[in-house]
């Protein structure tokens, strides 16, 4: 097990693997994007309510839930650093903020896309709006904390603990938030029970969901592999590839 | 007197000896609440229905930027001076002094706010029956508040960035209080009972005492390397 952790964390090591499995994980997202896409736009019937409206979500729900699971990742990843000291997981975390913050991003730009026809309004100060609003600038803030150190061991645990104490708190600014106002729709698909959505509907949208963490897992591989090259720049592995 | 508390009561009076020997400096949160509470009825209209509506916010607002104001000074004179250094290596528990300091500054910059609030609540015609969710919601809010700006200002000392960056890490951690502080006051202005927001800020100063004397010290360990 610790052999494995530590084969994990060297960088020769990770930079070769994940070089073998970029490639698979970016035909993955290309096939499940583009079948989730032809399902969603073609074969999905349209919403009793909101008409062809509602197709924004495949884009939507994909990139909000990644902009979460990007943040969970990013602090896990700078928790590990910190504790263990593995440099690896700092790159990893490192790498992670400017996806995790472009997906925060689109979620915010296509859910106010969304809003205009639906709510009637660009924007509200909704529950969920407002705490993607918040994680958004959660992760400039860890970008610019990142950006002011010049060295990277200092930059790497200065934002990496604020990453920590960020993911404490985001539960207690989601709730908080969520007590102070919602309008937003209910969730459809993680509720106990059955799916308040049709399975028609919902197939191409599990399939986006999973073409977009494919596709995270790509360019994190990649963003990784180019943090690996820079922090390592003066290593005798590199020197010999 | 040894133990674990050990320089506690030493750091903090310390701090607030400093902190006395600049007055000028001290009033300055102080001020700038009165100020930013002074600007809104400017901006907005001097009606007495509109101002009560609002000032929940505004005052719970002008509270959470005035004790930001203060932050950059907490560790700076102390990181510049080398004595930040000592009292890492004085072998004393580090989560504690911070904490020590951090409590001296809510003293100087926090403390005031609670007290001065009424006042600001009646030119804003708040009702008096919510000065006293006003001021307990302050009392349970600023210290969580400094806390989370000392954990800020500790990770931004010795950057020389200024101030902007040290607003952007520890305004959206501050949200929740912002929350539950002004809609406690908002409770009670509307006559209802106001205990549940209250009972969530002292949560959250529990959670914020327990776990963040930690993060403080380590990020004053990380800034010191």
């Amino acid at each position: 097990m610790w052999k494995l952790f530590h084969q994990f964390g060297s960088p020769p090591h990770f930079y070769r693997l994940a070089g073998y499995l970029i490639p698979w994980f970016g035909a993955a997202a290309l096939i499940l994007i583009l079948v989730a896409t032809y399902g969603g736009l073609v074969l999905a019937p349209a919403d009793y309510q909101q008409g062809d409206g509602f197709r924004i979500i495949y884009v939507h729900v994909p990139s909000a839930s990644m902009s979460l699971f990007a943040y969970t990742l990013m602090a896990t990843a700078a928790g590990i650093g910190l504790i263990w000291r593995i440099k690896l997981a700092h790159a990893v975390a490192a790498a992670a903020a400017p996806i995790g913050a472009s997906f925060t991003f689109l979620a915010l730009a296509t859910g106010s896309i969304w809003g205009k026809p639906m709510w009637g309004t660009w924007w509200a100060w909704d529950a969920r709006l407002t705490s993607e609003l918040i994680l958004l600038f959660l992760f400039l803030g860890y970008m610019s904390l990142r950006a002011a150190n010049d060295d990277t061991g200092k930059a790497d645990r200065a934002s990496g603990l604020l990453a920590v104490v960020g993911v404490v708190n985001v539960p207690i600014i989601h709730y908080s938030v969520e007590w102070w106002n919602s309008l937003h729709q209910g969730a459809t698909i993680m509720k106990l029970g059955k799916p308040a959505i049709t399975g028609d509907m919902l197939w191409p949208l599990l399939m986006m969901i999973a073409g977009f963490g494919c596709y995270f897992a790509t360019v994190l591989m990649i963003r990784t592999r180019s943090q690996v090259l820079q922090r390592e720049r003066n290593t005798h592995w590199l020197k010999e590839l | 007197m040894s133990g674990p508390l050990s320089g506690f009561g030493v750091v903090l009076a310390r701090d607030l000896r400093l902190a006395f020997r600049r007055p000028g400096e001290m009033a300055n949160p102080l001020l700038f609440f009165i100020l930013i509470t002074a600007i809104f009825p400017l901006g907005l209209s001097p009606e007495p229905e509109l101002l009560r509506t609002v000032a929940p916010g505004i005052l719970w607002g002008a509270a959470l930027l005035s004790s930001l104001l203060a932050l950059d000074l907490l560790f700076k004179s102390d990181y510049e001076d080398g004595s930040l250094e000592q009292l890492v290596l004085s072998g004393h528990s580090l989560p504690v002094m911070v904490l020590a300091k951090t409590l001296a500054h809510w003293m100087v910059s926090g403390l005031p706010l609670v007290l001065i609030a009424p006042l600001l609540a009646s030119a804003l015609y708040l009702p008096a029956e919510a000065w006293g969710t006003l001021m307990l919601g302050l009392l349970l809010g600023t210290p969580t508040l400094s806390l989370l700006g000392a954990m800020g200002a500790a990770l931004t000392t010795g950057l020389g960035t200024g101030s902007a960056l040290l607003s952007l890490l520890v305004l959206p951690l501050a949200t929740p209080i912002l929350i539950f502080g002004a809609r406690g006051v908002d409770l009670a202005v509307q006559g209802m009972d106001p205990v549940g927001p209250l009972y969530l800020l002292a949560a959250i100063l529990f959670l914020a005492l327990s776990l963040l004397p930690l993060a403080i010290a380590t990020a004053v360990r990380i800034s010191l390397d």
